[in-house]
């Protein structure tokens, strides 16, 4: 068995023929079986399968881009569960792009963000209003509701307003650090909800607890797109330009400035880097993933109203980014994707299939352990196990150390080259007591 | 070596722990002979309104399984498919999803709350499956002009102004105070109410609300007892409302309370106890106790029925009576959803358990009626005063 | 306008005293732990929630067993509140010992977060207990002491009075066990620095243990004082009035016992003003709602300009 493994390891012509094997044989099991959610899921695992394997990285963006744009739709389509599978893809896009955004703000900047949802309202509710006539109370120009025509220009438009939040929210908070900085995040978070809960009065900018329904569905090319195969593809186009933003950012002279913060905030400081404008800039680039997935989750659900932007919403956006390993572009995706299709699909068929069985007099679950009841006792358990044993998530980040062999060589930096690499706790806090 | 064994460790649970979830539904859909046709259910099981939905389910649930028979006569098997909406519209429009993507559901009863039924219906109408409201009250539910949204209840703006009406004129009411609960259902109801009533000639002396969740309600009822009103109107729920009114009388407000159907629940009496007397309720659900169907219901669920299992039963009927139309219709075979729809909403003069079904082109129940109920003492259900047709 | 404000000012002290009363207690378990640990101990929320089931279970039991009826109701608060002390307190030590204890040389931010996951775990193994119990989750507490005082239009409700007591006695005691025990020099020095403390003989882990169990006994203490007080309970009470008791605790600066107790009683009282007044004050702009941006807007703004709170002292960052 080792030895297979071992093989495995070391010849990557036959892990491109084990994947596409793989992927082959889930593919057409999603075509037979069209609604085995198993075989779904299995599909979807290819990505991470292909994430391991050691072929170059064109050749991986070429085989994951082919999956995504053709082998998925393609046999998820056979089916009367297909609209179900693509909801499902398209959910985990756009958790995919806001989890990513909170990567920058927690993994790579390392400033605690509770309320991270309200860019998404933000992004949501900028769509939202202008595309119902919800705009036509307070805007004294224009028409409205704008068509979907317009959905375009409002992804750009809603990146740019929920950045423009990140930015009020940041300069106030800059003074603020640590455990503290969590707290007024997360006030912050519940302020957003609330006003947007209360701002029907005196002018109704927001419709009030009401909610904004009816809202127009993305247009292109007279056609409008109201399934979810078709929001897909939208959101798949979003997905690639925030990974590819993510990617270069990561590496970039930014990525690596917030890095330096959030090893250690004095020191970076020290070495030159810019404090207010690097922290500045994380949560405007984080809030902007953010608001632009916010447009277009207002756009496929038609309908949004406060309760969507709960706290415990932001949180589990934060549990995505902590599972997957913060700091780590592939491990949030993959976090990212593993919580919500627990949420959207598989505690829901557990709960059927529980209720099967039940009915079936094989066992009797009471009403209360319902699998879809349980969702903040799963939350908790897996934020409880995860900071306690694998803190650095499902595929950690990759510290690249420059210069290592130059840095090896003399013997006296070594020690100091290790501690790189572990996270660095402030130890030395003083107490007002 | 370590991330091959965990993604191969992954694989296999996720394979494990999945297959037989979806092996279940694989047997549901190619089992028997007959076609299978599927009524859905959604309804919030937890959450603040469990009680309601839970109620609905069971009334629901009742209704399929005497009608087997019938579908099983005409060659189909039925079949009912829960969903826990938890009172989210997130959750309502994914499993509107699930459940538009399934081509075997014919029929939903769905939703409680209308903040979940509006945007889970935009869903339903995408797949032209009918959907019929045991309860969402709002009247945005069927002005968006839907062709497979239907309801067997009241409208908000019916049911405020008729609440509107027995306040000032039966109850006396000249000032009053509106509270709401700050969510799609409370502050629709209350501005309805609050509108017809200043029509009525009543003076509105102020308008609070509260927030979902919250247990100290003293500082909005610091509100009330300085406007002194004859009447205080809650357009919310049961959980707040029944607070709402303990602690309003603690504070020594006397004057009566007003509420809608959300408040219309056996746990209002529990939290409110013997504070509940001098409180009124309008609501779209009638008195089920003297039915037969209360007692099967009892023997069935060994509980009385809440307010509205009898809605979630008629509800359910008058959705399969329209399936079965539109089969026969069909030469009896299974008809493509949108004719389904459109005998749902075609059903006439159906006569149901609790209330005759007549739906009009917007897919309103013309014989939807206003019950207005008094309570005198801490016990449920409430005493009916009288009953106020469209 | 002003004369509203006036008119009701009395009875929203009162309430507002009661809700200040509540918010201070549990402050002070935050600000145990954080003047020690330097730890946000997100779950205590959850244990103040916990104490509020706890007791009403025990109330409840005791009302079976007819002790209810034969003693006094002010015997009765005692034991429910001694019950549920005792065991929130090794509920905080327990979750102390298996989540926090672990990670304590871990970032404060994975620690934060573990946290989080605890009043998760903790909310939902409350409400699925109370469910299989019951159909709802919504538990209806005894009350022990219903009735109310009339004094010239106000009223003042008896459990108003036991609540205000029993919460200034807490206070006190703590004060007491903090100032003058050998625990509470214990914890003092651990607070100020713990290497030098365990220098010192003071065996820190266990002193940690301590304050654990001290705090997490006053807030199950509040809970059971919150049940009985409002009557009803459910198990999602705990976040939103641990997050004001926290800001409670920072607006009379954290780690600072007294400047809990003022910040939760300043908070509580400028709350229900708000609740009671912002609509009247601003002719209806703002609706009473926004009572919470009120106290997050209060939290955010003195965490900027005067991150020592109130009362605190500015505390010198070492590098």
């Amino acid at each position: 068995m080792k030895k297979i493994l071992e093989q495995i390891r070391g010849n990557k012509w036959l892990q491109l023929g084990l994947l596409v094997g793989y992927i082959a044989l889930t593919s057409l099991s999603l075509i037979l079986a069209q609604r085995s959610v198993a075989a779904f899921l299995l599909l979807l695992l290819s990505f991470l399968l292909l994430y391991y394997t050691k072929l170059p990285n064109w050749s991986k963006w070429a085989i994951g881009l082919t999956i995504m744009f053709f082998i998925l739709p393609f046999s998820a389509m056979q089916g009367p569960a297909y609209q179900e599978y693509m909801d499902v893809a398209t959910l985990v896009g756009i958790y995919v792009s806001m989890a990513l955004g909170l990567n920058i703000v927690v993994g790579m900047a390392g400033l605690l963000d509770l309320g991270f949802v309200a860019f998404f309202a933000v992004g949501a509710y900028t769509y939202g209003i202008f595309a119902t006539a919800q705009a036509s109370n307070f805007m004294p120009f224009g028409t409205y509701p704008l068509s979907g025509n317009s959905f375009w220009i409002f992804i750009i438009i809603g990146c740019f307003v929920a950045a423009l939040f990140g930015v009020l929210l940041g300069i106030p908070v800059l003074r603020v650090k640590g455990d503290y900085l969590a707290i007024v995040t997360l006030g912050f978070g519940e302020i957003i909800r609330i006003v947007f809960n209360n701002m029907d009065q005196p002018v109704n900018i927001t419709n009030g607890a009401l909610g904004l329904s009816s809202i127009a569905p993305p247009k292109i090319f007279g056609i409008e797109l109201l399934y979810s195969n078709q929001i897909y593809f939208v959101v798949l186009f979003i997905l690639l330009f925030v990974i590819f933003a993510v990617r270069s950012l990561e590496h970039s002279k930014l990525g690596r400035s917030w890095k330096a913060v959030r090893e250690n905030e004095i020191a970076a400081q020290a070495m030159g880097i810019p404090l207010v404008k690097t922290k500045l800039m994380a949560f405007a680039i984080g809030a902007s993933f953010s608001g632009m997935m916010g447009v277009v989750f207002a756009a496929k659900q038609a309908f949004i109203d406060p309760t969507s932007f709960t706290m415990l919403q932001s949180i589990n956006i934060l549990v995505m980014v902590l599972l997957g390993g913060m700091g780590s572009v592939p491990g949030v995706i993959l976090g990212a994707a593993v919580v919500t299709i627990l949420n959207a699909q598989v505690l829901n068929e557990l709960t059927m299939w529980f209720n099967s069985l039940s009915t079936a007099g094989i066992i009797t679950l009471p009403d209360a352990m319902s699998p879809v009841k349980m969702q903040r006792f799963f939350f908790g358990a897996l934020l409880i196990l995860f900071a306690l044993y694998r803190s650095k998530g499902l595929i950690p980040a990759k510290n690249v150390v420059y210069d290592k062999r130059k840095f090896l060589s003399e013997k006296g930096t070594k020690k100091r080259l290790q501690s790189v690499g572990a996270p660095k706790e402030d130890e030395h806090g003083n107490t007002g007591s | 070596m370590r991330k091959q064994v965990m993604a191969l460790a992954m694989t296999s649970t996720l394979a494990l722990g999945f297959l037989g979830a979806c092996g279940n539904t694989d047997s549901a859909s190619g089992g028997g002979s007959s076609e299978t046709v599927k009524i859905a259910l959604q309804a919030p099981m937890s959450g603040g309104s469990a009680t309601l939905g839970e109620a609905i389910k069971n009334g629901a649930a009742m209704a399929v399984e005497e009608e087997k028979a019938a579908f099983e006569k005409a060659g189909f098997s039925l079949e009912l498919v829960e969903y826990d909406d938890q009172g989210d519209p997130q959750k309502g429009v994914s499993n509107a999803q699930i459940i538009g993507s399934d081509q075997d559901v014919y029929g939903v009863v769905a939703h409680l709350n209308s903040g979940v039924f509006i945007p889970s219906s935009e869903v339903y109408e995408r797949y032209n499956i009918p959907s019929v409201s045991p309860a969402s009250t709002a009247t945005d539910v069927t002005d968006r002009g839907l062709k497979s949204v239907n309801r067997i209840v009241a409208r908000d703006d019916f049911q405020g102004p008729a609440g509107a009406e027995y306040a000032v004129q039966e109850i006396g009411a000249k000032k009053i105070f509106v509270i709401n609960d700050k969510t799609a259902y409370g502050q629709g109801l209350a501005t309805a109410f609050a509108e017809a009533a200043a029509e009525e000639g009543a003076e509105i002396v102020g308008e609070a609300g509260i927030t979902v969740g919250e247990k100290d309600f003293n500082g909005v009822l610091n509100q009330v007892s300085a406007a002194d009103p004859d009447l205080v109107y809650f357009g919310g729920l049961y959980s707040e409302g029944g607070l709402l009114i303990k602690q309003a009388r603690d504070n020594g407000i006397d004057a009566a309370f007003m509420g809608g159907d959300g408040m219309d629940s056996s746990t209002l009496v529990e939290i409110a106890g013997d504070t509940v007397s001098n409180v009124y309720l309008t609501s779209v659900a009638g008195d089920s106790s003297a039915t037969e169907f209360a007692k099967n219901y009892e023997d069935e669920y060994g509980a009385k029925p809440e307010s509205f299992s009898i809605y979630g039963y008629d509800s359910a009927k008058v959705l399969m009576e329209g399936i079965l139309d539109a089969a026969e219709e069909n030469g009896g075979k299974l008809p493509a959803k949108d004719k389904v729809a459109a005998a749902v909403r075609a059903v006439d003069d159906y006569e149901g358990e609790m209330t005759q079904v007549s739906f009009d082109d917007k897919g309103d129940n013309e014989f939807a009626k206003i019950f207005i109920y008094k309570f005198d003492e801490a016990s449920y259900p409430a005493k009916i005063q009288g009953e106020i047709s469209q | 306008m002003m004369t509203q404000v006036w008119d009701t000012l009395p009875q929203v002290l009162i309430d507002g005293l009661t809700l200040g009363a509540i918010y201070a207690i549990i402050a002070l378990g935050y600000t145990m732990v954080y003047g020690i640990l330097e730890l946000i101990n997100f779950a205590h929320g959850e244990i103040f929630m916990a104490g509020a089931f706890i007791g009403t279970a025990v109330l409840i039991g005791l009302t079976g067993l007819g002790w209810v009826a034969v003693m006094p109701a002010i015997f009765v608060l005692l034991l429910v509140l001694v019950i549920t002390g005792g065991l929130t307190g090794m509920l905080g030590m327990g979750i102390e010992r298996l989540a926090y204890r672990p990670l304590r040389k871990a970032s404060k931010l994975i620690t934060l977060i573990t946290a989080i996951g605890v009043s998760f775990l903790l909310q939902d193994i409350v409400r699925f207990i109370t469910e299989t119990q019951q159909n709802n989750y919504i538990v209806n507490t005894p009350s022990l002491f219903p009735g109310s005082l009339s004094i010239s239009g106000l009223n003042i409700r008896y459990s108003f009075l036991v609540v205000i007591v029993v919460a200034i006695l807490m206070m006190i005691a703590l004060e007491f066990f903090v100032n003058r025990t050998k625990w509470g020099l214990a914890m003092r020095a651990v607070a100020q620095d713990q290497d030098t403390a365990s220098l010192m003989s003071v065996n820190v882990n266990k002193v940690i243990s301590v304050t654990f169990f001290v705090g997490s006994a006053l807030g199950g203490a509040t809970g059971v004082l919150f049940a009985i007080h409002y009557g009803t309970i459910d198990p999602y009470i705990g976040f939103i009035l641990g997050l004001k008791a926290f800001t409670a605790a920072v607006l009379g600066g954290i780690g600072n016992i007294r400047g809990a107790m003022a910040g939760g009683m300043l908070l509580g009282l400028l709350e229900m003003f708000a609740a009671a007044n912002l609509s009247a004050i601003t002719a209806g702009v703002l609706s009473s709602e926004y009572k919470d941006v009120f106290a997050f807007a209060i939290l955010i703004l003195v965490l900027i300009f005067r991150p020592e709170g109130l009362f605190g002292r500015a505390a010198i960052e070492k590098v």
